[in-house]
């Protein structure tokens, strides 16, 4: 098993990093003579307030919520319905320009990094909620509406979309990176929410990947289109409506915190509950590292020993049911402390523990930045990963806390680092690799929610295989010959797009 | 206290919706722009129901004055826990001139009507920002009210109500029956279930008109005009600091 690249190729890899991201000063002049030209063209589409080349504006939107460092395109345009996009992806094709969607900038993988420059379309004015349908229980959203927003808009028709990774994130960017979420055991992921989509392709098509205006629950007509852009990460096109599956807000909440005496307890007792065919929501693990800080955080006193974090949607009747099943479980294989809630403010009591996680993991060590690992394996595998990754930690005295979607065999280090001491930050990407690679040879993925992004192309080579990857590559030289959509990310760069650019910039 | 709990709603344009005014400065586009119950309307019919499911009151009937559509917000406070509606219909120019007079006019014959011991409003709404309701209301009852709440408690035949006033908050004990206008603290109201949603549609909305309260509901106000905020102009650089201050100095500003 490779431990790790070998100190020369990991500087070479580096430096080609540094050398892709330029800010606008350092620019080359070639690229600057035909920004001038397209200029025009970009705001006689989107007008002269669609279009910026302000420093601030730029920087914005080259980052995300990453620890990658900050890309900023050349300009930010805006454009305000599916024809100017299509138009100004017109104009991109033309002058060979990257193009980079930007939805709320909330991603954690560099997702939006300008690394070769050029036009980011930040999609934010296109705002509108489409088409509500109560009794299909669907809806369709352009990129500019969050889910927070969706779920207000929709309060008064006893519907909600449940998908929910934390951050307020646009609809179409959950789409574009596949994101999941803490209620994903019950609900599902992105791919299994998306009915239908927009895109307008590099070259400026507009296609619905399910047909113009369709929404049936399901379909076996053709490729699956739909599937094929959730995750793609703006690399095969930019999505400008997406048509979501929407739930019944559940009548009634209960939330539970539940004590282990080891980590295996706490994920056979995550088995046995799903086994016992408990409709969990929620069921959520916090190790005894990130307990201890959420106590210090938050002002808590829950023991410092594996915790699990649960919540069950149902009638009234079916949730005493279910919290008894669970609590029964949780009870036969040691747990301790069983507390449970009705009341929307004890509950939210309850849950802080696990809503704080990311700030109590800042807390441990103030003026440090924080990076999240996404590592997802089979459930069977799970306990011996965290035990192993907790292993791996103290050995290398790294803080990383662990929070996790236990239900789905997903879990997070929120890896702690200070932003100033090189030796630690190498530690930890020395670490995240080895995670990465722990969590393949368990028949794992290296992202179970946050995607690709700049960070694992290396390893997204080494989960699909040579012969998957270049499907994924030839699709993408399909959709995108000129290597326009968001260069640089899932799919590494080929040699092909290597001499491109050095003819571009000629 | 066992009682009847009156719950003023209000339909208004959804506070998340950018608004427009008409081109001939008479109103606000309302048309095809999604409405939504006032927000603080439903603060008030969470605490209502909170209070019923507390079982300190027997009963929370949802009002609401204005055109067919004002049933929809009603249906919404039913789905969030009230047993009955009564929606008093007021249409056309009548609708447009409606406003906290009327509306407390109503109020107050509805809550003899019903024999209501305590009405929860919303302590204003956001589209007019009057934040007058509650109180006219409570003057023309001669009853004693509770604004800008934070906490409401029931304490035997009276109501002890926290405040939100400028210098903090203020704890005050009122007599029932009283009027309650909610702030934005006093709760999180639930949203409403698919099943709940489902159930109130079997729940009843009475029909009436003012004049059958024997309110009558001529404006006394007349709106002028409606402008939109001044556009924000741009802002000028400067190179120094002296630059700075003989700007600041032509404009007055030193």
């Amino acid at each position: 098993m490779l431990l790790g690249l070998t100190p020369s190729r990991r500087l070479l890899s580096h430096r080609h990093c540094l050398l892709q991201c330029r800010s606008i000063k350092s620019e080359n002049t070639a690229r600057s003579t035909t920004l001038d030209s397209v200029l025009s063209a970009f705001r006689s589409i989107c007008g002269e307030d669609g279009v910026s080349l302000g420093e601030a504006v730029r920087q914005q939107h080259g980052k995300d919520e990453s620890v990658h460092r900050c890309c900023p395109p050349d300009v930010v345009v805006f454009p305000r319905c599916v024809e100017e996009v299509s138009a100004l992806a017109k104009v991109c094709n033309n002058h060979r320009l990257p193009i980079i969607p930007f939805g709320t900038g909330t991603g954690l993988e560099g997702g939006v990094s300008a690394v070769t420059g050029g036009v980011c379309f930040s999609l934010r004015n296109m705002d509108q909620v489409l088409d509500v349908h109560q009794e299909d229980f669907d809806v369709t959203v352009e990129p500019g509406v969050t889910r927070k927003a969706l779920n207000a808009y929709l309060r008064d028709t006893g519907l909600w979309f449940p998908v929910d990774p934390g951050a307020d994130a646009s609809l179409c960017g959950m789409a574009a990176t596949s994101a999941s979420g803490t209620n994903a055991v019950r609900y599902g992921t992105m791919r299994e929410n998306v009915l239908n989509l927009e895109v307008v392709l590099a070259d400026g098509n507009i296609i619905h990947t399910a047909g113009k205006g369709r929404r049936p629950r399901k379909t076996s007509a053709g490729y699956n289109l739909t599937n094929l852009f959730v995750g793609s990460e703006g690399t095969l096109g930019i999505i400008t409506k997406t048509t979501l599956r929407l739930y019944g807000i559940p009548e009634a909440v209960v939330s539970a915190v539940c004590s282990f005496p080891s980590v295996q307890a706490a994920v056979d007792s995550t088995v046995q509950i799903l086994q016992a065919g408990v409709p969990i929501a929620r069921i959520e693990f916090l190790d005894d590292v990130m307990i201890d800080a959420c106590n210090r955080f938050s002002s808590l006193s829950y023991p410092v020993t594996p915790t699990l974090f649960l919540e069950f949607h149902g009638s009234e009747r079916s949730l005493e049911e279910q919290v008894q099943t669970a609590e029964d479980i949780t009870q036969s294989n040691g747990g301790s402390d069983f507390q449970w809630a009705r009341d929307a403010e004890t509950r939210n009591r309850l849950w802080k523990a696990r809503h704080d996680a990311w700030y109590a993991a800042l807390a441990l060590r103030p003026g440090c930045k924080a990076y999240s690992t996404d590592v997802c394996v089979p459930l069977s595998r799970l306990p011996q990963i965290i035990v192993e990754t907790k292993e791996d930690l103290i050995k290398n005295r790294l803080t990383g806390p662990i929070a996790g979607h236990v239900g789905d065999g997903n879990f997070h280090c929120l890896m702690v680092v200070d932003p100033n001491d090189p030796e630690e930050q190498r530690g930890v990407h020395l670490f995240t690799e080895r995670l990465a690679r722990r969590a393949l040879a368990m028949d794992g993925t290296c992202t179970g929610e946050h995607g690709v992004g700049l960070g694992k192309r290396a390893l997204l080579c080494e989960e699909m295989g040579p012969m998957a990857v270049g499907v994924m590559q030839r699709l993408k030289d399909t959709l995108d010959p000129k290597n326009l959509m968001n260069p640089g990310k899932v799919l590494q760069e080929s040699h092909h797009d290597r001499l491109d650019q050095r003819l571009m910039s000629q | 206290m066992s009682g009847r709990v009156l719950v003023g709603v209000k339909r208004v344009i959804d506070y998340a919706v950018k608004i427009r005014v008409k081109p001939d400065k008479s109103s606000v586009v309302t048309d095809g722009v999604k409405h939504s119950m006032n927000p603080f309307c439903e603060i008030a019919v969470e605490e209502a129901v909170k209070m019923k499911e507390k079982k300190l009151i027997k009963e929370v009937v949802a009002v609401s004055c204005g055109p067919q559509q004002a049933q929809e917000t009603i249906r919404t406070a039913l789905a969030m826990g009230a047993d009955r509606g009564i929606h008093v219909e007021v249409t056309g120019k009548d609708y447009e001139t409606l406003g906290p007079l009327q509306i407390s006019k109503i109020m107050a014959a509805l809550a003899k009507k019903e024999e209501a011991q305590l009405i929860i409003l919303g302590k204003q709404a956001i589209d007019d920002d009057c934040n007058q309701t509650g109180q006219m209301t409570a003057a023309l009852l001669d009853w004693p009210q509770g604004t800008f709440a934070s906490e409401v408690s029931l304490e035997g035949d009276k109501i002890k109500v926290v405040r939100e006033v400028d210098g903090g908050l203020e704890t005050i004990k009122i007599n029932i029956p009283a009027v309650i206008t909610a702030d934005l603290r006093l709760n999180t109201p639930r949203y409403a279930t698919l099943p709940n949603i489902m159930k109130a549609k079997k729940k009843k909305i009475a029909n009436m008109k003012p004049a059958d309260l024997g309110v009558d509901i001529t404006s006394r106000l007349e709106v002028l005009r409606v402008d939109e905020p001044p556009q924000r102009q741009a802002g000028v650089k400067v190179e120094t600091v002296e630059d700075l201050v003989s700007k600041l100095k032509e404009a007055g500003l030193v």
